[in-house]
């Protein structure tokens, strides 16, 4: 356990230091990506700076990922109580179906409504990764057997307290896998967000590709990447806190 | 006291459970007992309020128990399932103590209570204190759950198939145990099983049901006797006589049994043994380990070899415990084909002997009464 522990530290300090690392030296980047395109006159993004896109793109995938956390586990939490079943069936068959839309159908559709820029986008991010949030969150709760239920409500326990002692303490693994693969795919599909005039990393890669310069692809894709990496290495930290504190609880 | 009056429990047009009256005594083992889908688990549901009647009343001590919370009535009655249903991220300790935490106990309390429950069930609380359910077998798994259940020292204690998903052996060792246990505790008991032999080992009363409805509800030894009419009849089989063997510890016809050392004058003791009317005379070694018998209606000369005179025994093999059940006893003497068992303590040390002929007795009780 310990030696796990101490494991997964190591990994997410070694993430964070390369990450800031490059973030703030720009040069590293100039000699990196002048190395790998010898031709191109130009390898770093010129209207925009690194820290400045990486900071637009976090406000999207944090906005967009919190308000989806706390809502897709509380859907998925409130379709498992008694009084929420009825509405199992069609949460959880529609949470699935909504998956196969691509983000960016989501954005043409949201565009019209909500308009340009960072609104449209978070909501598409939200109503996209929200859907395996609420789809983990049932699976991991049904997958508790249903004499330990039966069990703890015939001990004595409350329906809150059944929640909080037996349900998500068994069920903490898949939910948080769920918001774990969420988020890594959000860090990705907010690039698309640069299209609607949100900014972040998707910036330079659509710029990228319009002027042919796959050195600015490659900026922001590296960056959204690590910024992937770091954010699930942090999301496994909290894994393991949550589920030991949740086993304190009980 | 529990009371249930006029119990109907209906799912749609299905009655699972027939306008039951029932009376559990204060400190009585009441087994309800009946094939699979008669109603036994839903009668003992209701009683916890795990489901709500359709209709009438179930009173413990008089109060009705639509009175209470039905969380806070739970926290009052143990509560025993098939399945154990031990929480998988919870020590064994932490399951023990479950109920006890609800309550509010001090750590302090609860740590002490639980190492209590360990001691009453037979289980090291320094070893399994801090195991996992996962590591426990199916035996030890189901004697934690009982713990649990008696956990907050509950007046009333319900059990639906508490021994039901372990093998033949360890069930019937639990079932010793838990007679033993309820005899120190005097527990109000309902206890639920579809095994008639397991009814007839723990219960101060049998309720027997079929289709939702009381049978018959009496005494193990009433209905075996005068089973009231053809389903009874049916459910308890042929063999009657040889189901009510279960009900009588060995202890009970236990007697006396003549022991000799292998030093010692074997052709002396049998001659004085044979006096008094036994047959079998145990021969135990120095350390008091049985080792064998002399038949002692065969003549022995005073030079015969030791080695001739004694009759090794597969000492485990037949040897019975004083609690175990007398059947154990006959179908050991049985496969063995002898008429004279040794009682032997956890030692293996002899402590007595059981003989053919005194089961007999207990049966011809039986046979007699239903010729009546
Ligand atoms: N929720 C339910 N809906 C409909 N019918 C039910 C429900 N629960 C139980 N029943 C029916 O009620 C009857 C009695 O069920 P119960 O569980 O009390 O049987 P039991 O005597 O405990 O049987 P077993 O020995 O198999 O456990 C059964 O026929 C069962 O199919
Ligand atoms: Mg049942």
């Amino acid at each position: 356990m310990a030696g796990v522990r101490i494991r997964s530290w190591i990994s997410l300090i070694v993430i964070a230091g390369i990450f800031l690392f490059l973030i703030f030296n720009m040069s590293v980047w100039q000699h990196m990506l002048g190395t790998i395109f010898p031709n191109e006159s130009e390898v770093v993004y010129p209207r925009a700076q690194l820290p400045q896109l990486l900071r637009e793109h976090m406000i999207l995938v944090l906005a967009s990922s919190a308000a989806a956390i706390i809502t897709g586990t509380s859907i998925g939490i409130l379709v498992t109580r008694e009084r929420g079943r009825p509405w199992l069936g069609i949460v959880s068959d529609m949470s699935s179906l909504a998956q196969t839309i691509p983000p960016v159908a989501v954005l043409a559709l949201a565009v019209p409504s909500i308009g340009f820029g960072f609104k449209p986008t978070v909501l598409a991010l939200f109503l996209y990764s929200i859907l395996p949030i609420i789809r983990n969150t049932i699976t991991g709760i049904e997958s508790v057997p249903g004499r330990l239920i039966e069990a703890a409500l015939g001990l004595g326990m409350k329906r809150s307290q059944v929640l909080f002692k037996v349900e998500l303490p068994l069920s903490i693994k898949l939910i948080m896998a769920g918001i774990r693969t969420s988020v890594v795919i959000n860090v990705g599909t907010a690039t698309v967000g640069a299209v609607v005039g949100a900014g972040g990393l998707g910036t330079p890669i659509i710029s990228g590709l319009v002027r042919e310069n796959p050195a600015f692809v490659l900026e922001g894709a590296i960056t959204a990447a690590l910024l992937a990496l770091f954010l699930d290495q942090i999301l496994a930290r909290t894994e393991q806190s949550l589920s030991r504190s949740l086993e304190k609880t009980t | 006291m529990i009371k249930l009056i006029d119990i109907t429990k209906k799912y749609g047009e299905f009655t699972a459970v027939d306008d039951i009256s029932l009376k559990v005594k204060q400190g009585e083992v009441c087994v309800l007992l009946g094939p699979s889908g008669c109603g036994k688990s839903t009668t003992l549901k209701i009683i916890n309020r795990m489901l709500e009647p359709s209709n009438g009343n179930v009173l413990i001590e008089g109060k009705n128990v639509r009175d209470f919370k039905p969380e806070l009535l739970r926290r009052k009655i143990g509560y025993v399932i098939q399945y154990v249903g031990l929480f998988p991220h919870m020590t064994v300790g932490e399951n023990i103590g479950i109920v006890p935490k609800l309550l509010g106990w001090e750590k302090v309390k609860i740590s002490r209570r639980t190492e209590q429950l360990f001691t009453l069930i037979g289980l090291d609380p320094g070893f399994y204190s801090n195991k996992y359910p996962h590591e426990l077998s199916g035996g030890e798994a189901q004697r934690i759950g009982v713990a649990r259940a008696l956990a907050a020292d509950p007046p009333i204690l319900l059990m639906d198939e508490p021994f039901g998903a372990v093998d033949p052996l360890t069930r019937e060792i639990l079932q010793t145990e838990f007679v033993k246990i309820q005899k120190e505790l005097k527990k109000t008991v309902v206890f639920v099983t579809h095994d008639l032999e397991e009814a007839i080992r723990v219960a101060v009363r049998i309720v027997l049901m079929q289709k939702g409805r009381i049978v018959q509800h009496d005494t193990p030894e009433n209905i075996l006797a005068h089973p009231k009419n053809k389903f009874v009849h049916d459910f308890i089989g042929a063999d009657r006589a040889l189901k009510r063997l279960s009900r009588f510890p060995v202890s009970n016809i236990m007697r006396e049994a003549p022991v000799v050392k292998s030093s010692d004058d074997l052709f002396k003791a049998a001659k004085s043994v044979d006096k008094r009317g036994f047959r079998f005379l145990w021969v135990i070694d120095e350390n008091e380990e049985l080792l064998g018998w002399i038949d002692t209606t065969r003549l022995i000369r005073n030079k015969e070899k030791k080695e001739d005179v004694i009759t090794r025994i597969p000492v485990s093999r037949i040897a019975v415990r004083s609690d175990f059940t007398c059947k154990t006893a006959l179908s050991r003497m049985l496969a063995e084909g002898i008429k004279v068992v040794p009682v032997v303590d956890e030692n293996q040390k002899i402590i007595g002997e059981i003989s053919l002929a005194d089961i007999e007795k207990i049966t011809e009780e039986v046979a007699h009464t239903w010729q009546e």
